[in-house]
């Protein structure tokens, strides 16, 4: 049995140029065993239309050219087997750009904004370095492991441009930004943390806006986990003493206070405490009806009732944090 | 079925508070189909994320603690929400692959009289019906068929991503493509709808600190389910619940169209097709009108 598969490539084509509206050519083609996306590609260049424009240049997974999505999923085509992509979304696979609307060419897109996030983060060491050092500036394998993954990335914009939070909200920094700001911030060499820690703590640009969804590190050809980074870089607000207290800084210590009273979040008093009585205001109609349904009550969120069950050992919890909590806010 | 499944049930918070309905749902569906279920009563808040942003240390003794408990019975931990799932096994995970950070949590446990060990699984509910009671066997249960009903399975980020994490409790779901919800609908009878944004963030975890794009991202999936016909949306998450019902109106606003879409707990929907009782299915809780749904 031939091990084959007749494959359609539903493909992304756009010229800035020429183009009023992007369209789509279906290409038909066998694909074998050990074909990857990047040779799909070549074939359409070479077989079907010279005119097919696409990045490519090490072959090798390292310079990071040649990111796409395949049915939305983020792929590095010189990495994915291209049966393993049929086989999870049948034989027609949609060949589309990392993003669609800053298409130049084809596969080919703007990476200006990429770019441009990440310099804001100061990607690199920030040193007063001596020019005629008398010794190595050594670090421990410790160290050095810190942010050893976080220095695998290859920038090819696949986190970034698979980011829904950034979709919307194009100031926020995004994944592959963030993952840079940690790798340096970590670094021992460097000098600029804080500084890097403060631009990252930003409302509407930094950490703060990430909506936790996962999407980076599902799309990460390096399995960087640029999530990951971001949650540390929440922790080392805390831990280095840069966290201001805004609305989402109290969401998250605020748990901590319904914990403390009932073991529970306390759902009407985080939204309070969050918001502060000014910021209520935006909540008011939707409180309302959640009154109206059940869902809260009138004694939701006032001080001195308690409107929570109480968990079982409650006890436990409280000396659980008083003895292992280690930052503030 | 030889032996019956009895499980852990981790509330978490909502279903204790704003959505009484996820629970009276989900013990109704565990009844009709002799579950059984123990209520982990000493569990406390999971953290949801934002506690871990604050302190990943402490949450990490918290969530190890609540697993803890489920050891002490022997028992699988049931989830009945994707932030609980996430961050439980995400608490599991850490301290089984790393015992560095396993005994400085037992420190802290030992004060209380309490040992992490790692012997329990951790699991979604809905994972459960359909790894270890079947969809065969919850097919036979079918009362009321939802043969009338376009419904938009809304997956939630939690139990599909990331995928290290989740594939050895949830079947192995791929989160570009996951199925688990479309297959649970089939069994129901009911018509599952394909579109786009099953597998996306709903943005309640921004709902504070960034308003207009958890407003947009519950927007887009709740319009991509209208525009194919969905009759209602349903999700295993009641952070998705809470974000697409209760905000709805506001929602509307944001994306300057009229939205009115049920979106139900996965046990709730469950519930319906196993000829529940209004009171446990608890429609009556929701802000988006849903209780046509009982006689449609």
């Amino acid at each position: 049995m031939s091990a084959n598969k007749k494959v359609t490539l539903k493909t992304f084509r756009f010229n800035a140029e020429t183009d009023y509206l992007p369209y789509y050519k279906h290409y038909e083609m066998e694909v074998g065993k050990d074909e990857l996306v990047l040779d799909l590609l070549n074939r359409i260049k070479w077989e079907h239309d010279g005119s097919f424009s696409y990045r490519r240049s090490c072959r090798h997974g390292i310079c990071g050219a040649c990111a796409i999505k395949v049915n939305g999923k983020a792929t590095l085509a010189c990495k994915v087997n291209a049966l393993e992509l049929v086989e999870l979304f049948g034989d027609e696979l949609v060949i589309e750009p990392s993003s669609k609307k800053r298409a130049i060419k084809d596969m080919i897109i703007d990476k200006s904004d990429f770019w441009d996030k990440h310099a804001a983060v100061k990607p690199y060491v920030v040193s007063d370095v001596d020019p005629h050092p008398e010794a190595e500036s050594k670090q421990s394998i410790e160290e050095f492991n810190n942010f050893l993954d976080s220095d695998l990335c290859i920038q090819c914009g696949a986190c970034h441009y698979s980011c829904p939070a950034l979709e919307v909200n194009p100031d926020f920094l995004g994944p592959a930004a963030l993952n840079a700001a940690y790798r340096f911030t970590i670094d021992p060499r460097d000098e600029a943390g804080d500084e890097r820690l403060k631009i990252t703590a930003e409302q509407g640009t930094g950490v703060w806006d990430c909506v936790k969804c996962y999407e980076c590190a599902e799309a990460c050809p390096k399995e960087i986990d640029p999530i990951g980074k971001i949650g540390k870089l929440h922790n080392l607000q805390f831990v280095r003493g840069i966290a201001e207290s805004n609305v989402a800084t109290r969401h998250a210590e605020g748990f901590l206070r319904g914990m403390k009273k009932t073991g529970f979040l306390d759902e009407a008093d985080i939204v309070t405490y969050s918001e502060g009585y000014l910021g209520m205001y935006k909540h008011i109609g939707t409180a309302m009806k959640m009154l109206k349904t059940g869902k809260i009550h009138w004694h939701s969120g006032i001080p001195f009732i308690n409107s929570i069950p109480k968990i079982k050992n409650l006890d436990e919890v409280q000396k659980l944090i008083e003895i292992s909590q280690t930052n503030k806010l | 079925m030889s032996e019956q499944l009895h499980y852990a049930l981790f509330t978490g918070c909502t279903a204790k508070q704003s959505t009484p309905e996820l629970l009276s749902s989900t013990l109704a569906v565990a009844e009709k189909l002799g579950i059984k279920i123990t209520i982990l009563e000493e569990a406390s808040c999971c953290g949801a994320s934002h506690l871990q942003d604050f302190d990943e240390f402490l949450a990490h003794v918290l969530n190890a603690r609540n697993i803890c408990y489920a050891e002490k019975l022997g028992l699988t931990m049931i989830t009945i929400c994707n932030t609980c799932q996430l961050n439980s096994a995400m608490t599991k995970h850490a301290l089984d692959k790393d015992p560095e950070l396993k005994s400085r949590v037992n420190e802290k446990l030992a004060e209380v009289g309490l040992e992490y060990k790692g012997t329990s699984e951790i699991k979604h509910f809905l994972y459960t019906l359909i790894d270890e009671y079947g969809l065969d066997n919850v097919k036979n249960k079918v009362t009321v068929p939802l043969s009338h009903l376009n419904i938009a399975p809304f997956y939630g980020c939690h139990n599909i991503r990331p995928s290290e994490l989740h594939e050895n409790a949830n079947g192995g779901e791929n989160p570009y493509n996951p199925n688990s919800l479309d297959r649970l609908i089939d069994a129901l009878e009911g018509n599952p709808v394909n579109y786009e944004s099953k597998n996306k963030c709903c943005g309640f975890h921004v709902e504070l600190q960034a308003n207009h794009t958890s407003e947009v991202l519950s927007g887009n999936a709740l319009i991509d389910a209208l525009d194919n016909n969905a009759d209602m949306m349903v999700t295993p998450c009641p952070l998705c619940h809470l974000k697409m019902d209760t905000y709805q109106d506001s929602i509307g606003k944001v994306m300057g169209r009229d939205i009115e879409l049920p979106v139900l707990h996965m046990p709730q929907m469950v519930a319906l097709a196993l000829g529940c009782t209004e009171k446990e299915i608890g429609l009556n809780f929701h802000v988006q009108k849903a209780k046509q749904l009982y006689t449609a």
